[in-house]
């Protein structure tokens, strides 16, 4: 390098690391510091062994593939929000190298827990499901608030609790007591404009459904099918009017409906918030409720996308219980959403007309994104004469709308900013009725009709079929 | 991080700009690689002058920044390194301007390289650069990185691209390069020095990129070759016939078995490498072009060669490419991929040499790649927990990295230096190159603050 010139032989070097080893060397000295590989190091598990897998937290190969279809991160920008971002702390904590936080806690709660990133994950790692194991392994530190606590112990913990504890909301409606009382106390700073929200927000209650279904519900015309209705506690009291829907357009594709009674909730809730516990024995109920009728029905249908995937999921919530492990597979296997139902089993002849409309889809995450029911819904629709459908963007994997279980409860800015962004996509493509097929979904949606004003109406997909069976 | 300098921070670029915050700083140790290190604050800078302002208090207090974009590379340029700053640019993700009439579009680095590809083609353009991680990374960090994809051959890398790019330097200061127009010879190319820099000379806060019309349609076609050798000689005879093809796709016998083991597309798995070919142009160009591709591979000694008709078929063939890299996650517990790149006609004495490395070393090595422009991927697999598993593979990528260059290519490709190939890169290039580029470090960061101990060899 001699003939080089001074000026570059003599230049002053900029801090560099040393190597200590070849190429993959486990640590690079750099400046006052150094560098290091991350050493997996099991044994070293904070959570204790179960929860969650340190083996499957090593599955994520960092990627960053879950990135641009997480919604939060699509807020933020930032990786605490992200899939990515979730699993790195709960193995942060594992290493040892984080305490495990309020600040853990919070980050995992910012998860909507669409799943958006397990449909994208080029390993296949099932990152909602991690992110749901560290909820519970923080709930033993952290529990949740009292209120959350109070509403998934008592209150959504069948359809039958739910319709007798909303009993005095639907009073307080009827008698128009919440709006009343969001005036009285409106002009108050902070309280006033929040509860003036919640009113806005909160689904009218509706007459249950419940106690109308009959043990067994006859087809209409020749049956060809026997399917068990399961009925949500959502469905019940909010929305009974789309269970009844599902009940007609049941019986019109020719199915004979056996329901049940005393149906515990789907767990999806309790899931959902840490509550594992109350979760699977939510599942033992149903299964050993729904087991004496398996061999007689075709199927267990349900008409909230929330509860189909939790009621699939029972397989995998018993998997490691013994006593329970084979009839909570025999009992996933026969679960279908209302939509897969349909579609698998409409009857070609049964005409579907309805006045001209056009129409959009909005994915729910846990009937998309969970069960990859997608394209069922959309044929069905497709099926109704007058109805033309049109894409909303990010379809695939879905965009969550906000609602989320009680996201837009516990994270109302963020599920707020979420739903006024699809809002905007609804705008965009012009239809004038949005389609979905989960409670949540449908409230959420109504509230942002409400909120951006457009002239749309918000159905189920049953109801549209409803509307649309040609006599 | 004293006290003084976070108050500095937050001061210049407003409290909720400013992360320090233990949970925060734990999920910003890392990139795509296994490299892990904690900075010792985040900053998530939304304007050149934020960016400025940081780059004035690290230089005025010596501390290290790191760049990053989504922090998806693969050689570690993005992870933090200890004491450092990291600067979040993923929140710089405005487009500023697509000009139809002077095809270009202008945008913030934290763009999305995909979001912008999907921008510019509403109006009927193309930003051609689509490497494997088009989703997730930003266009920032593709010039950083020089970021190519499959479709080089035809279109080139992202500094084929680039016509402007505003900069700021160590210091604060900022540097306003190249603009609107394609020829532009006032002054030195300074633009170029920061292409590929990985972060060490500089921070690119605004791009200006060419855009050209989008094509209309595009074929495929698919063949398994008996002789990996036949495969590229019909790479060659393509373009002599005056096809350039929009992608030339190889798979190696055991990425063939790895994809059909995953997808089951009915791939053949006794021949040596799967070719797939797509041209892309206007409907009947394409159809024109697909048939002599098809006609060159069957000539040329393939097997099964299935030539799409219409863009469904197409859409079937491209299955099996983006298969890999789900198809390749399984096989092992973890994988490094590297990315050396030969000249063309070496390309099957490198698979023949990767053959007997993986031999050698006990490693499985599996081998896709780019090759109408001689990039090969070999994926060693290996496992994390297991160190002497671990030692091997490192042994392997250090023979394979010699082998590369001995053969007359390069180290990588399109993933860069960073640290993993750092130690390496006097085998890749002569000692008066590489002087030059410490001197030009020197003289763009003087105090050796920007993404120190990447890039450049240790002294």
């Amino acid at each position: 390098m001699s003939d080089l010139p001074r000026s570059l032989t003599q230049t002053p070097r900029p801090a560099i690391i040393r190597p200590l080893h070849p190429i993959l060397a486990t640590s690079w000295r750099l400046g006052k510091g150094i560098m290091t590989i991350y050493d997996p190091a099991p044994g070293q598990q904070v959570f204790g062994p179960a929860l969650p897998g340190y083996d499957d937290l090593q599955g994520c190969i960092r990627c960053g593939r879950c990135l641009p279809v997480c919604p939060t991160y699509g807020e933020t920008q930032l990786e605490m929000f992200s899939p990515r971002g979730r699993l790195s702390l709960l193995r942060a904590v594992e290493d040892g190298k984080l305490a495990l936080t309020p600040g853990v806690e919070a980050h995992l709660y910012h998860c909507l827990d669409c799943r958006a990133c397990n449909t994208v994950c080029p390993p296949g790692v099932h990152i909602g499901e991690l992110i749901l194991a560290g909820r519970r392994a923080v709930e033993e530190k952290y529990p949740r608030s009292p209120v959350i606590r109070f509403m998934l112990t008592q209150v959504l913990t069948g359809a039958e609790r739910a319709e007798i504890l909303s009993a005095p909301l639907r009073a307080v409606q009827a008698g128009r007591l919440d709006r009343f009382g969001a005036w009285l106390l409106g002009p108050l700073p902070l309280l006033g404009p929040k509860l003036r929200e919640l009113v806005e927000f909160a689904p009218r209650i509706g007459k249950p459904i419940r106690r109308e279904i009959a043990a067994t519900t006859p087809a209409k015309g020749a049956q060809r099918h026997r399917v068990a209705f399961f009925l949500g506690c959502m469905m019940n009291v909010v929305m009974p009017d789309v269970s009844r829907a599902t009940l007609r357009v049941l019986t019109a594709a020719g199915c004979e409906v056996i329901t049940p009674r005393g149906q515990a909730c789907c767990g999806a809730p309790q899931d959902d918030q840490a509550m594992l516990d109350l979760s699977r024995d939510m599942a033992r109920k149903n299964i050993a409720l729904f087991e004496p009728h398996l061999d007689d029905v075709e199927a267990i249908v349900t008409d909230c996308a929330g509860c189909s995937a939790a009621l699939k999921e029972y397989a995998e919530w018993l998997h490691d219980d013994a006593d329970w492990a084979g009839r909570a597979r025999r009992f996933s296997a026969k679960v279908r959403d209302v939509t897969e139902w349909l579609d698998g089993v409409w009857p070609a002849e049964r005409a579907l007309r309805r006045a001209p409309i056009t129409a959009t889809y909005h994915d729910p995450c846990h009937l998309a994104n969970c069960q990859n029911v997608r394209t069922q819904p959309r044929r069905l629709l497709g099926r109704v004469e007058g109805l033309e459908l049109r894409l909303l963007p990010d379809s695939h994997p879905v965009r969550c709308c906000g609602s989320a279980g009680i996201y837009n409860l516990t994270h109302t800015p963020m599920a707020l900013g979420l739903l006024d962004k699809k809002m905007a996509d609804v705008a965009a493509t012009g239809a004038a009725l949005v389609v979905s097929a989960n409670p949540g979904c449908l409230l959420q949606l109504s509230w942002g009709q409400r909120r951006s004003r457009q002239p749309i109406e918000i159905k189920h997909v049953v109801q549209v079929l409803d509307e649309s069976l040609a006599e | 991080m004293d006290k003084n300098t976070l108050a500095e921070l937050r001061q210049a670029l407003g409290a909720d700009r400013v992360s320090a915050a233990p949970e925060d700083l734990a999920t910003y140790a890392y990139d795509g690689t296994w490299l892990e290190t904690q900075p010792d604050v985040v900053v998530h800078p939304q304007t050149t002058e934020h960016v400025a302002a940081v780059l004035r208090i690290a230089d005025a207090r010596r501390i290290p920044v790191v760049p990053r974009g989504s922090a998806t590379g693969l050689a570690g340029a993005a992870v933090p390194v200890p004491g450092s700053i990291c600067l979040n640019m993923a929140r710089m993700n405005r487009i500023l301007d697509i000009s139809t009439a002077d095809t270009l579009a202008v945008t913030q680095p934290g763009v999305i390289t995909y979001d912008l590809q999907r921008a510019v083609e509403k109006l009927g353009l193309f930003y051609p650069p689509d490497p494997a991680s088009v989703y997730q990374c930003t266009v920032g960090g593709n010039v950083a990185t020089n970021a190519g994809g499959p479709r080089c051959l035809k279109y080139g890398v992202t500094g084929d691209y680039v016509l402007g790019l505003h900069v700021v330097l160590a210091g604060g200061h900022v540097l306003r390069l190249g603009g609107r127009t394609i020829k532009d010879v006032a002054g030195y190319d300074l633009k170029r020095l920061f292409i590929g820099s990985e972060g060490t000379l500089g921070v690119v806060t605004e791009i200006t990129v060419r855009l050209i019309p989008k094509p209309t349609a595009q074929l495929t076609a698919l063949a398994g070759f008996p002789r990996l050798a036949d495969a590229c000689q019909a790479v060659g005879a393509i373009l002599q016939a005056g096809v350039i093809p929009l992608v030339t796709e190889l798979m190696d016998r055991a990425t063939t078995k790895a994809v059909e083991d995953f997808k089951h597309l009915g791939l053949a798995l006794d021949v040596e490498a799967h070719l797939l070919v797509a041209v892309d142009g206007d409907a009947d160009l394409v159809q024109r072009e697909i048939a002599i591709v098809a006609d060159i591979l069957r000539r040329s000694g393939a097997r099964d060669v299935r030539q799409a008709k219409s863009a469904e078929e197409s859409e079937a063939l491209w299955e099996a490419r983006r298969s890999i890299s789900p198809a390749i996650a399984r096989l092992a517990r973890n994988k490094l991929g590297e990315d050396i790149t030969v000249p063309r006609s070496k390309i099957p004495k490198m698979v023949a040499r990767l053959h007997d490395i993986s031999q050698a070393n006990d490693i499985p090595i599996v081998v896709y790649g780019h090759i109408g422009d001689g990039n090969l991927h070999p994926t060693l697999l290996c496992d994390r927990r297991d160190g002497a598993i671990m030692q091997r593979a490192a042994k392997a990528a250090g023979e394979l990295l010699g082998a590369a260059v001995a053969l007359g290519g390069t180290l990588t490709g399109e993933h860069g230096i960073g640290v993993f190939k750092r130690d390496h890169i006097h085998e890749g290039l002569d000692a008066n190159a590489l002087a030059y580029m410490t001197g030009v470090k020197a003289l763009f960061d003087p105090h050796g603050i920007m993404n120190p101990g990447k890039k450049l060899p240790a002294a």
